[in-house]
């Protein structure tokens, strides 16, 4: 008897072992496939080829692994002029930072606000502004785009040949204003927080300024984090909106994405621009897959609020 | 559950009919006229007036200051770029005062044009700023209303600093709510109205290059019928496009959402399996490509599998083929149904992770005792895949699959990096792979045919809605959403 379950339990632990075995190998290829794109960029930020007639091979090549590597794709990168802007890269980078830095510290406020309104707070108009939200969300982003755009040029907002840097104001708020209409994850994350810690201190005498202040927003603290590292990477992703909104002719204004876009596909790229777009790319991809590597645990949190509130 | 939802605030309102709710406000205001004191009365005509009476004189002269200034804005119709607010800009609403503009030779004069969307969009501002005169005369009486009303129980009318104060307190969603109120009135509802507008008029730049001015017109219900008719500057493009778009979003939005959802499933299990190591690394591994931007990585992918990129290289190479292969339809010669493919393929490269992240943490959640139980039953591994973990976390998803659906359908980004639409249709716009939205991008930003894109995208508005609406009512997380009050 006792023989026969310990065969048995052997077989059973060779067989998971086999299993495992197997889900490690399709991992690795899954993991391998996943990696290829990224590691193409990366391999290209740092190819450094050269014709035999001595000029710098710039464009797509159709070998994968490069033949040399350095560093000049970068040094490129930060000291030439794209689309008629000295030092552009830099300043592409300054002018994102800029935008991100005040989308996230309105956008994020804007998000809290909201959410912590709809979710713990009684008025008449809840349920309407609930729903209003909802439709105007419904809407594709890109149909109010070319609007957004007419009306910040008819407050001079962007356009305006005597201050083309008030583009950026302009960009600022197409990016935050409408923030506060996306609260639904923070609310998810509100309602779970017991009403009876806001009823006690309400009993206490807190006013609901207090209460927001001082229980809400201290627990608050994965949702702050998830709502600011949408808004702060939102603008070094976004390529068309940026765009759009201050203008293809303002290059000196452009943030980094539209910069780089426009090296391969603007209104004259040069063939010779990939391997420093991919330099770009990197640049620009470390400080995100950073931020998101060491936030994981608070993007995670948020992505499965979300998905199950919806 | 049911007698929570019927206790639920605002629950017993809806039961009120619609009439009796206008009747009900109506004879309130009445009521007010009537009861009120005559600062009250005086409130219906000049803001501020029961303020000032009830010696609440920083309230009052707030309200007075507003009245002032939006009877001034409606009055002295202040222009901007030559496009006057106010009640000029009413009298504008229907394009049909409008000037070409240009040199006279009658006068000598240079003369700027009118401007039709300045025009609409101004006259837009002035309706809301109407529309917020009759909110702000409806606070100013009931303000004063509620003065008189304080006095009447023998309570002082409260004070300006109490009324700032009650804004941390029992009016905080106001001070909360207002500045989103603000900010999604200017720059999400009146650019949306403002579009919706655009698509019953003529505006598109074909039409206006040939006036050669800003000058359009209202166009009635014709951009939406030329979906049929194909009249109009690109009615032709709508005609013969529309129908093999919409079907393609169809087609597009339901592959993409099922091949991630169930790819990202089984990858969250893969990587969740007991005993596995290295957990950490392989779900970095797949983070990554969440976390590099978009344009960089679906770029990344187009020049893999462009025509002189490695892919191509490598079969050519190994002589599986003569020539390049245009996997992702650049050229107008190239397969539209392998560019489809290709495009959900790698589609899944990109929505694959997000399911994995989000069923991960579903996944731990479920009740070990679950599969206890089935396995003294003698489950098999994959039986209790199909009745325990598959129902489980279907049931818990369905919130995220109805959005992740109408996500793709908006899915602008995988489309436009990877094809830009194509395989081109010659002489149309939309090329084999668009989808509504990349078609409403084309047609607005590259063709400047502001109306047609408005049609687009209200057409897209409406089937997203429909979707939306049937599902979600009926869905746990809209039902029971008060009960977590």
């Amino acid at each position: 008897m006792s023989m026969m379950k310990t065969k048995k339990y052997r077989s059973q632990s060779r067989s998971r072992r086999a299993g495992l075995a197997v889900t490690y190998t399709i991992l690795t290829i899954l993991g391998i496939i996943w990696l290829i794109p990224i590691l193409w960029i990366f391999l290209s930020a740092f190819r450094c080829e050269y014709q035999e007639d001595g000029t710098f091979i710039g464009i797509v090549t159709s070998n994968f692994f490069p033949r040399a590597i350095g560093f000049e794709n970068f040094k490129n990168l930060f000291t030439a002029s794209y689309y008629g802007v000295e030092y552009a890269f830099p300043r592409w980078m300054l002018n994102t930072l800029i935008v991100a830095v005040v989308d996230c510290l309105i956008s994020t406020f804007l998000v809290l606000s909201v959410a912590y309104c709809m979710s713990k707070l009684k008025f008449k108009l809840r349920k309407p502004f609930m729903n209003i939200s909802m439709i105007l969300g419904l809407f594709p982003g890109f149909m109010s785009m070319i609007a957004i755009y007419f009306l910040l040029k008819s407050i001079g907002l962007t356009g305006n040949p005597e201050h083309p840097e008030y583009s950026m104001i302009g960009l600022i708020l197409a990016y935050s204003a409408g923030a506060g209409l996306g609260f639904q994850i923070a609310k998810g994350f509100f309602d779970v927080i017991p009403n009876a810690l806001v009823e006690s201190a309400k009993l206490d005498g807190c006013t609901n300024f207090k209460i927001f202040r001082r229980i809400i927003l201290p627990l608050a603290k994965p949702i702050i984090i998830y709502q600011a590292l949408m808004s702060f990477t939102g603008p070094w992703m976004d390529f068309i909106f940026a765009k759009v909104i201050i203008g293809a002719e303002n290059s000196q204004y452009w943030t980094v994405s539209v910069g780089l876009y426009s090296m391969m596909f603007g209104s004259y790229p040069d063939p010779n621009w990939f391997t420093q777009f991919a330099a770009g790319c990197v640049i620009v991809a470390i400080p995100i897959v950073t931020l998101f590597m060491f936030l994981q645990k608070y993007y995670v949190e948020g992505v499965t609020a979300g998905a199950v509130k919806g | 559950m049911g007698s929570k939802v019927k206790n639920a605030p605002g629950g017993k309102e809806n039961k009120i009919g619609f009439f009796e709710r206008i009747g009900k406000a109506f004879s309130n205001f009445g009521k007010r006229f009537v009861d009120g004191s005559i600062g009250t009365k005086l409130s219906h005509f000049i803001f501020g007036a029961g303020n000032f009476y009830h010696k609440q004189y920083i309230k009052g002269a707030i309200f007075l200051l507003i009245q002032a200034a939006i009877l001034a804005l409606m009055i002295f119709c202040p222009t901007i770029n030559n496009t006057p607010y106010g009640w000029k800009a009413l009298a504008n609403l229907p394009l049909t005062n409008v000037s070409k503009g240009g040199f006279d030779p009658a006068t000598g004069e240079f003369t700027t044009g009118s401007d039709c969307k300045l025009m609409i969009l101004f006259g837009f501002v002035t309706i809301a700023v109407i529309i917020i005169y009759f909110i702000v005369w409806n606070l100013n009486i009931a303000s004063s209303y509620k003065a008189d009303m304080d006095r009447k129980v023998g309570k002082k009318p409260t004070t300006f600093k109490e009324d700032l104060k009650d804004l941390l307190d029992g009016k905080f969603h106001v001070l909360m709510l207002t500045p989103t109120c603000i900010a999604a009135a200017v720059f999400t509802i009146l650019p949306t109205a403002f579009m919706i507008a655009l698509a019953f008029t003529t505006y598109n730049q074909q039409d206006m290059n040939e006036i050669g001015t800003n000058l359009f017109g209202w166009n009635g219900l014709q951009n939406f019928t030329s979906v049929f008719t194909g009249e109009g500057s690109l009615g032709v493009e709508i005609k013969n496009r529309f129908l093999p778009v919409l079907g393609w979003t169809f087609i597009w939005a339901i592959f993409a959402t099922l091949t991630c959802y169930f790819g990202g499933i089984i990858l969250a299990l893969l990587i969740n399996k007991k005993g596995l190591k290295g957990k950490k690394i392989f779900r970095t591994v797949f983070i990554m490509t969440i976390a590099v931007p978009q344009f960089i990585s679906l770029l990344a992918v187009r020049n893999l599998l462009g025509e002189y990129g490695p892919v191509n290289a490598l079969l050519q190479n190994i002589g599986l083929i003569d020539k390049p292969i245009g996997f992702l339809g650049l050229d107008m010669k190239d397969s539209e149904i392998l560019a489809k493919v290709m495009v959900i393929v790698i589609n899944m490269w990109v929505g694959i992770p997000y399911t994995m992240l989000m069923t991960s943490g579903i996944l731990m959640n479920i009740p070990s005792d679950l599969y206890e139980a089935a396995r003294v039953d003698g489950a098999s591994t994959m039986k209790m895949f199909f009745k325990i973990t598959l129902p489980y976390v279907f049931f818990i998803t369905t919130p995220y699959l109805i959005s992740s659906f109408v996500g793709n359908i908006n899915s602008f980004n995988t489309i436009y990096l990877l094809t830009g639409g194509g395989p081109t249709h010659l002489g149309y716009q939309a090329g084999g792979t668009d989808l509504l939205v990349t078609w409403l991008y084309k047609v607005t930003i590259d063709q400047g045919s502001y109306n047609t894109g408005a049609v687009i995208g209200i057409f897209t508005f409406i089937i997203t809605a429909t979707i939306t609406l049937i599902t979600y009512r009926r869905s746990k997380a809209y039902n029971e959403e008060d009960t977590f009050q």
